[in-house]
């Protein structure tokens, strides 16, 4: 059986398909060994604090579809997040010598008396709306608790808007409480895309290369148009028509496997694009094995090897010293699961110590399923064991690590996370754009932007010596999994 | 509740978790989706001004982020393993538990959880909040009835220069913080005491202990607040003064100033050279600077549309027309108020002045709004005074912009505040900043 399937408007959470986990204090070692012997088991806290849920990550990347338009069937709090994926849109159209424009997305504003009488209407009204307003290319409706719980039959409802719109209206269901994963919006988010909006293939384009990623910039064009590619960076700041011939591509690449595996695999299961299994492109031995899998799957070996050597020719000087700057320096890196991986390697092939690693939840295995893109088996090969814990977003957690583990430098990608380690007077900063540190010539940018943090920290200590934590001093002689109950 | 909101300016019941934030050393605890207070968050502190997390938001909420299991089972004993873990790992006088939607919907009996730990002496209350029950101005008054019904005892004896205030809300108003200080000088220039009760230095919860001690609540809004004051008369039998136009400005601050200290019968000649001192600084600058208002506002006085609450719709009005003879277009209201005070609100803008009077357009919808705002011609470029929504709008229709409502994502606010006669000079500076900042 395939593993994507499209006939049904869902598809089971990341803890069902990959036996996805929020928990774990050790080493990466060990957590690489568990994942790999299917031993991995969650520990639930009896303490949390608030995470994220999946219709964040699904709103983020449909509203980042520049035709495409979203509908939210949800009470109002639930777009909460409208105001971020709009500066999100705004930023990266100025980012890409574009007029800012409003992002497309509007809610249903659910209420008590949908809520005992059904919204089937109100969302009806709001696709209609949509339209309207917007003139999109397609309409995504992504679910929420509220509408799940009331039983709300939006998949009706969509179908019925698409018949007399004309345009794909996809159902989403990315409902706060389903999965524990926040990134299984990603998943269903993609699940959509797959179901209805990506075609089955016109031509073949073999030197077209699918890239998944977030907002970042477009730091791929440069490097594959040297060996005679084309970067065709997808989903965000893409239109409807360029996501519905993804099937024609060459390949299907990843800047971090923990977003897009379920699109990756879908459109190789689905449509036969290989998908290139790797761990992502950071640092020198994760570029090189990266771009060496895209050389294979697109029989561009010897133009890889060539693109490769001349890289680290010129980057070499100014690694090195940067190397030289940076040794003895720790670093502490908290970022979703693949993604905090990469930029572990990265301060380990910058020279520095790493601390340990905070990852928001961790997959033991990929949507594919195949070992040869396990980027924490690739970590630990490559760059030697480290302190891990999965935790999704336990602020009080991470604080008491950090405590302990004093590093030089705090690097977060995510928002919310930074600003504890800032209150302590660690240099810290956010990895806005995840291509950063990417490929060859972020390694060095990293590299920069990590002395300009660690050589003037005046914010940070200034801070610290004014910032009260709410936690007890009870809690701040803790281990950090003390509220990590056994498995259930 | 309108149907369809595009470009949401308010969020549900749940934002009342900001308003828990503004109160010194209070934790919310949410019992809700994994998801729900990081939204309220992003959208009513973060990306609005960029408050940020202060002392126990934002990733430091504590909550049972329920999932499927939660919602088959219920969430009761979920929701105390969550309140046993925080009072082991949060340092905090006063704990909120909020309720989302899952929690609501599936029907968990919170109120008898909460109440075991207030049984034990925790100081702990419960709103429920749940997101469908409506806007996040509807949240901060259950937050402050929770606590009111849920923590506080009669007074032995009353204090007759302490004011309680309930004016702008904590967050949803950017400049919240600012506001709330320059309320809080004004009233104790003029004599007061004043519990303020939100934000840096406005006493925790041994202050909201101190509401019933009031002798009187003074509620600066035209709505929002009501409620809360109708609630603790009843309660404690403090009387409340409705002033319904927050005081931007010397003409509306001095009215202001006058009209409480009539009620509660302050000491005439104090009052008076407070304000006497305070005209003096304002119009002092005004008359340096008048220069400017005569030679540089050629392509202004166009008209001015405010798209925001209730509470600033009408005191930026009132300002623009009553100090600096702007003219309005339709004001735009954003925040649904309830039926029974709308004819008010609709009347404060027929009598913003004997000769000037603004049409009002209830909604929440950016479409709506925009749609009835293009209808109209303007002689001179329009002045949009709303949120970082209407921008685009602006720019549209060849206007000028300043973003002051949430969600304000084009400005980073401090402790800049615009009540007052010191908040009416930072308003017109940031008006005229951003109109010559056009070219």
């Amino acid at each position: 059986m395939s593993l994507v399937n499209i006939a049904h408007s869902n598809l089971p959470t990341r803890e069902q398909r990959l036996g996805s986990i929020v928990s774990f204090e050790g080493l990466a070692s060990e957590l690489a060994e568990l994942s790999r012997s299917g031993r991995l088991q969650d520990r639930p806290r009896s303490f949390t604090q608030v995470s994220s849920c999946a219709s964040s990550c699904a709103i983020c990347l449909l509203s980042l579809i520049q035709d495409a338009a979203v509908v939210n069937h949800a009470p109002l709090g639930c777009a909460g997040d409208f105001s971020m994926f709009n500066l999100v849109n705004r930023y990266g159209l100025v980012k890409r010598g574009q007029t800012p424009a409003n992002a497309r997305l509007v809610s249903t504003n659910l209420n008590e008396s949908d809520t005992i009488f059904g919204g089937a209407q109100k969302l009806e009204q709001a696709i209609r709306d949509a339209y309207e307003r917007f003139h999109p290319k397609a309409i995504f409706v992504t679910a929420s608790c509220a509408s799940a719980i009331t039983g709300e039959d939006i998949d009706a409802v969509a179908d019925q808007l698409e018949e007399e719109l004309k345009i794909p209206v996809a159902t989403v269901h990315c409902e706060g409480f389903r999965s524990k994963v926040w990134t299984t919006g990603f998943d269903v988010a993609y699940h959509a895309i797959l179901r209805k909006i990506v075609r089955p293939p016109e031509k073949h384009r073999p030197e077209v290369v699918n890239v998944i990623t977030f907002w970042g910039e477009d730091v791929f064009s440069e490097l594959f148009n040297k060996v005679g590619l084309e970067a065709n960076l997808v989903v965000p700041f893409a239109n409807v028509e360029r996501i519905a011939r993804l099937s024609e591509s060459g390949a299907t690449v990843q800047m971090c496997s923990t977003l897009g595996t379920y699109l990756a695999a879908g459109l190789e299961s689905i449509y036969s694009v290989p998908e290139v299994k790797a761990p992502p492109p950071y640092g020198l031995a994760g570029t090189d094995a990266w771009l060496r899998a895209l050389g294979r799957a697109v029989h561009k070996e010897q133009e890889i090897e060539e693109l490769i050597a001349s890289e680290h020719e010129e980057i070499g000087p100014e690694l090195e010293d940067l190397r030289q700057q940076l040794k003895g320096l720790t670093g502490y890196v908290a970022a979703g699961s693949v993604h905090g991986h990469s930029l572990a390697s990265v301060l380990r092939e910058l020279g520095m110590n790493v601390a340990g690693g905070c990852f928001w939840h961790h997959d033991p295995k990929l949507d594919h399923g195949d070992p040869a893109a396990d980027s924490l088996e690739h970590l630990v090969k490559e760059h030697g064991d480290m302190p891990v814990s999965i935790c999704n977003k336990q602020a009080y957690e991470l604080i008491n690590q950090l405590r302990r583990m004093k590093p030089d430098v705090f690097i977060v990608r995510h928002p919310g996370m930074a600003v504890w380690g800032g209150k302590l007077g660690i240099p810290t900063f956010l990895v806005e754009d995840e291509h950063f540190a990417l490929a060859y010539r972020g390694l060095l940018r990293f590299g920069r932007k990590i002395l300009d943090a660690v050589n003037n920290p005046s914010f940070y200590k200034h801070l610290a010596q004014h910032a009260k934590l709410p936690y007890t001093d009870w809690w701040l002689q803790q281990g950090p999994g003390a509220f990590m109950k056994e498995a259930e | 509740m309108s149907a369809t909101v595009g470009q949401p300016r308010q969020f549900c019941t749940l934002g009342g978790q900001q308003s828990v934030v503004a109160i010194e050393r209070a934790i919310p605890i949410v019992h809700g989706g994994p998801g729900c207070s990081g939204k309220i968050f992003g959208g009513m502190s973060f990306f609005n001004g960029f408050q940020g997390s202060g002392y126990a938001g934002g990733n430091a909420v504590p909550g049972t982020n329920s999932c499927e299991k939660d919602i088959v089972f219920g969430g009761e004993q979920r929701l105390r393993e969550v309140i046993d873990g925080t009072l082991k790992v949060m340092d905090g006088d006063l704990f909120v538990v909020l309720t989302g939607c899952t929690a609501d919907l599936v029907g968990d009996d919170t109120a008898t959880v909460v109440s075991e730990y207030r049984e034990r002496g925790v100081p702990i209350v419960h709103a429920s909040t749940g997101g469908f029950k409506g806007y996040n101005h509807l949240g901060h008054e259950l937050v402050v009835k929770a606590i009111i019904e849920q923590l506080l005892v009669p007074a032995k004896a009353i204090n007759p220069t302490l004011v309680n205030v309930w004016s702008v809300i904590p967050y949803q108003d950017t400049f919240w913080a600012g506001n709330l200080n320059a309320i809080r000088e004004l009233l104790e220039g003029i004599g007061f005491e004043v519990n303020i009760l939100f934000g840096h230095d406005s006493g925790g919860v041994a202050a909201w202990k101190r509401i019933p001690e009031a002798a009187l609540n003074l509620v600066l809004s035209p709505w929002v607040g009501l409620s809360i004051a109708e609630k603790l008369q009843e309660r404690f039998n403090t009387p409340y003064l409705h002033y319904p136009v927050l005081p931007i400005g010397a003409v509306e601050t001095t009215r202001f100033l006058r009209t409480v200290a009539e009620f509660a019968q302050l000491p005439f000649q104090p009052v008076e050279d407070f304000i006497v001192k305070k005209e003096g600084h304002f119009y002092h600058f005004l008359d340096r600077a008048a220069d400017f208002f005569m030679e540089m506002r050629w392509d202004l006085p166009g008209r001015f549309i405010n798209i925001s609450d209730s509470i600033y719709a009408l005191g930026i009005s009132r300002f623009l027309v009553n100090e600096l003879s702007l003219h309005p277009a339709q004001q735009v209201v954003t925040d649904e108020p309830p039926e029974e005070h709308r004819e008010d609100i609709r009347r404060h803008f027929a009598e913003l002045k004997e000769t000037v009077s603004a049409e009002v357009i209830f909604s929440n919808d950016s479409d709506t709004i925009s749609r009835q705002l293009r209808k109209k011609g303007y002689d001179l470029p329009p002045l949009i005074i709303g949120s970082s929504w209407d921008r685009d709008l602006a720019r549209e229709m060849g206007g000028f912009h300043l973003s002051i409502a949430m969600p304000v994502m084009d400005r980073l606010v401090l402790d800049r505040g615009y009540v007052g006669y010191e908040g009416g000079l930072r308003l017109i500076e940031d008006i005229y900043g951003s109109v010559l900042g056009t070219y």
